[in-house]
């Protein structure tokens, strides 16, 4: 009974364990992904109704591919990634331990009979000076060598680059750390949006999903707003805010943002993304008393009634940039100091004279007018993102070791052979074997060189 | 905006150049030549010079017409075709100094010679000012680095195609004496097969940074790094096809035919997620409609 569930755990295992698994969930993602980027994704959903008819928007909401990116069945296929690359390891690692901790001091028969990368040769003279010299010629040229005897044969060994064996590991884990950073910010992190007007402050933004405000503990004040425009064109070329962030009113930090250059406080990160017109534009209105000669400036914004002397009040109620080919005009009222509105009139912002000759208790004249804009910035809080980088640099480190070193090993044997010393020596690479066999070439003929203690004379 | 900028003119000659590289190249495999042959490469590295050099002038002409706005050639469709031709010359011509297998270049300079050719036949050459969201230092890495993995791929792609010329030969061609014909002068399909892995093995890494640094600028622009938009994904599907071509080989052994296939399959996704994406798609990525 115990014998059978063994093997059943063991079954699973292996499934898990399984390379078959790694490629297929690969080229499994690979497929699927397609789907989402065929599909419009996370649009209304008349869209999909008017697109492809009712019956097929319900099989696509069953199906989940309306946000397939987060469906069950796509994170679910990435959860079974991450299983079997941790399983895959932990299966693995130890092998790769042991190279590390116990490495083959001894060449066996097979390997020095048998390597691709090999060198025989005779000396007359002693193993022990031979093993001696041989020795320091490899610490300078190779590696540094382990001495090691056995049936009264000397033998060194040498390594290099026996990190790169870990560079597969280091890549799988960094791709489990990237899917950390994901899963941490999906978890403690929002997008959201907000939209501040030149001159106002706000201490709440709009998360993409939800109908609520988040607040923050702190007040963003946007100062100013400018755009720029490249020369003979409305093609912007800069758009920024001076932002400053404020708590308990006092100032704390204050910077100007533009695209590609945010700013970060407290975990939350404020982008320039987008602008536009408030539509509440700012007037700058004199007023004379008729009578006197007395005469007022005022800011006055669009619909706001504000209070004359003597109890009167007026509002400015619309305004054009271009009024019948007069130029900019607005449209205002006066109200009696009971209450009552007077006749609309236009003040033409350019023909201050005629409103003089209106008659009435004030005359008006629009001095200036300013159409504030406000900044459109994305609100992201991630607090998985460094997590992520971290994983991108060490999947970027990984890989480079993982393909471009390899573990390189060499053996030295000597032993007694008839009064001479017979001198094998053979060296393998985990990876490229072209290429360290060129280099072996070229080192061998350095080693046969130095057996033969006489110093090489290239020939051409 | 002024497009008749010289480096354009230098283009033009770029590509003839390329074009008369890849007839002797042909020329070299008909005639079994080797001079064809060193000349045909001496051709391609001397367009390949003077590819570095208009680039280099269109950089330097930028400010001329933009003033202080001027910025790096890699910032439209254009731009980035240019780009990709002259890496792929360049991993060719990297792989021509390590493995000397001149044959190699009739398979891969006509993918440098098409994507001259449509640059400058189809392509709006203006040096236009960018706008905000192009304004970062990592667009510059992230098309390099794209660009340069795109090329490692394209090169696997042409040697695989000339791999699966000649096992289909080689398998009925019976007896010792040596192949004769075109396909003699191919270099053996084991190292073939060896250039497919070595060229995809420079294309992988570098694509993987590609898109790091992709998610980077992104996460500066717009504060996502990763946000699924159709060129992001192609990219991962891209990058999932090479990752399996590069597992099944390390520990199961495709070799040979079935990665050669796996080879032209991946980069066939990677011209998708290049141009068809752009073409056929929508998304974020929108500078190439431009
Ligand atoms: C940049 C991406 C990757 C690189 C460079 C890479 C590299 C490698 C290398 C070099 C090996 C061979 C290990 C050895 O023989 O010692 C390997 C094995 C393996 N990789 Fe990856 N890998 C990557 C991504 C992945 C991913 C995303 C998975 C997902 C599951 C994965 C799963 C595996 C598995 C299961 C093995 C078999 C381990 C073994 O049998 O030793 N790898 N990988």
């Amino acid at each position: 009974m115990t014998e059978k569930k063994d093997s059943y755990t063991d079954r699973i295992w292996d499934f898990f364990c399984s390379l078959k698994l790694t490629l297929f969930i690969m080229l499994l993602l690979a497929l699927l992904s397609i789907i989402g980027t065929v599909l419009q994704q996370n649009a209304p959903a008349e869209e999909y109704i008017r697109e492809y008819g009712q019956s097929y928007y319900e099989l696509f909401v069953n199906l989940q591919f309306i946000d397939m990116y987060h469906s069950w069945w796509f994170i679910g296929l990435l959860g079974l990634f991450s299983v079997n690359l941790i399983c895959c390891s932990i299966k693995n690692f130890p092998r790769v331990w042991k190279f590390v901790k116990e490495p083959m001091l001894v060449a066996t028969p097979g390997t020095l009979k048998n390597s691709a990368n090999r060198l025989e040769m005779n000396s007359k003279e002693e193993k022990e000076q031979l093993a001696e010299r041989l020795s320091s010629f490899l610490g300078k040229e190779f590696a540094k060598t382990i001495r090691s005897e056995s049936d009264g044969k000397i033998f060194l060994f040498a390594q290099k680059g026996i990190y790169s064996r870990f560079g597969a590991y280091m890549t799988h884990l960094s791709i489990l750390i990237v899917m950390a950073g994901a899963v941490i910010g999906n978890i403690w992190g929002y997008k959201a949006y907000v939209n501040i007007a030149e001159g106002t402050s706000t201490n709440r933004v709009w998360a993409h999903s939800g109908q609520l405000p988040i607040d923050l503990d702190f007040t963003v004040y946007c100062e100013d707003f400018d755009i720029s425009y490249y020369p003979g064109g409305n093609r912007p070329k800069d758009y920024n805010s001076n932002l400053v962030i404020l708590e308990n009113g006092k100032e704390i930090l204050r910077k100007r943002i533009e695209v590609n250059d945010p700013l970060t406080y407290k975990g939350l990160t404020f982008y320039q993304s987008s602008y536009g017109s408030t539509g509440k534009p700012v007037f700058k209105v004199k007023v004379t008393v008729n009578k006197t000669g007395e005469a007022f400036n005022f800011n006055a914004r669009q619909g706001e009634h504000i209070r004359l002397p003597n109890g009167h009040a007026f509002a400015v109620t619309s305004f054009t940039l271009n009024d019948r080919k007069f130029g900019p005009a607005m449209q205002l009222h006066v109200n009696t100091p009971d209450g009552k509105h007077g006749r609309p009139f236009i003040v033409w912002k350019n023909y201050p004279e005629i409103d003089v000759k209106r008659g009435g208790l004030f005359s008006f004249a629009l001095i200036d007018h300013d159409d504030p804009q406000y900044t459109g910035l994305q609100v992201a809080k991630d607090p998985g993102v460094e997590v992520v980088w971290l994983g991108c640099i060490l999947m970027v480190f990984g890989s480079l070791t993982a393909f471009f070193f390899s573990h390189r090993r060499l053996w030295v044997c000597l032993e007694d052979d008839g009064g001479r010393t017979k001198v094998q020596i053979v060296a393998n690479a985990h990876r490229n074997q072209p290429g360290f066999s060129l280099a072996f070439d070229d080192l061998s003929e350095k080693l046969e060189a130095t057996i033969e203690n006489k110093s090489i004379v290239k020939e051409g | 905006m002024d497009s008749g900028q010289f480096s354009g003119q230098i283009f033009n000659l770029v590509t003839i150049i390329y074009f008369v590289a890849m007839v002797l190249f042909f020329l070299y495999l008909a005639a079994r030549n080797n001079t064809l042959g060193l000349i045909a490469t001496l051709a391609s590295f001397g367009g390949f010079i003077a590819h570095t050099a208009a680039l280099g002038l269109r950089w330097y002409e930028s400010y001329q017409v933009l003033g202080e706005d001027g910025r790096v050639p890699l910032t439209n469709l254009y731009e980035s075709v240019v780009f990709f031709s002259w890496s792929i010359v360049l991993v060719y011509l990297l792989l021509d100094w390590k493995y000397k297998q001149r044959s190699v270049g009739a398979f891969v300079m006509p993918f440098a010679l098409f994507s001259m050719v449509g640059a400058q036949m189809w392509l709006n050459a203006d040096i236009d000012p960018l706008v905000p969201a192009l304004q970062s230092n990592w667009l510059t890495y992230h098309v390099i680095t794209c660009f340069l993995g795109y090329a490692g791929f394209a090169v696997a792609c042409g040697v695989s195609i000339m791999y699966l010329m000649k096992i289909g030969k080689e398998e009925k061609h019976q007896g010792e004496k040596p192949m004769g014909g075109l396909l003699g002068l191919f270099p053996s399909t084991r190292i073939l097969d060896d250039i497919n892995y070595q060229a995809i093995m420079i294309g992988f890494p570098l694509m993987t940074l590609g898109i790091v640094t992709g998610a980077a600028w992104a996460n500066y622009a717009w504060g996502t790094y990763w946000s699924w938009d159709p060129k992001e994904t192609w990219s991962l599907i891209v990058w999932f096809i090479y990752a399996a071509f590069i597992h099944a080989r390390f520990t199961r052994g495709w070799v040979g035919r079935r990665a050669a296939w796996l080879s032209i399959l991946g980069f066939a996704a990677t011209i998708f997620c290049y141009l068809g994406v752009n073409l056929v798609l929508s998304g974020l990525h929108s500078y190439g409609s431009a």
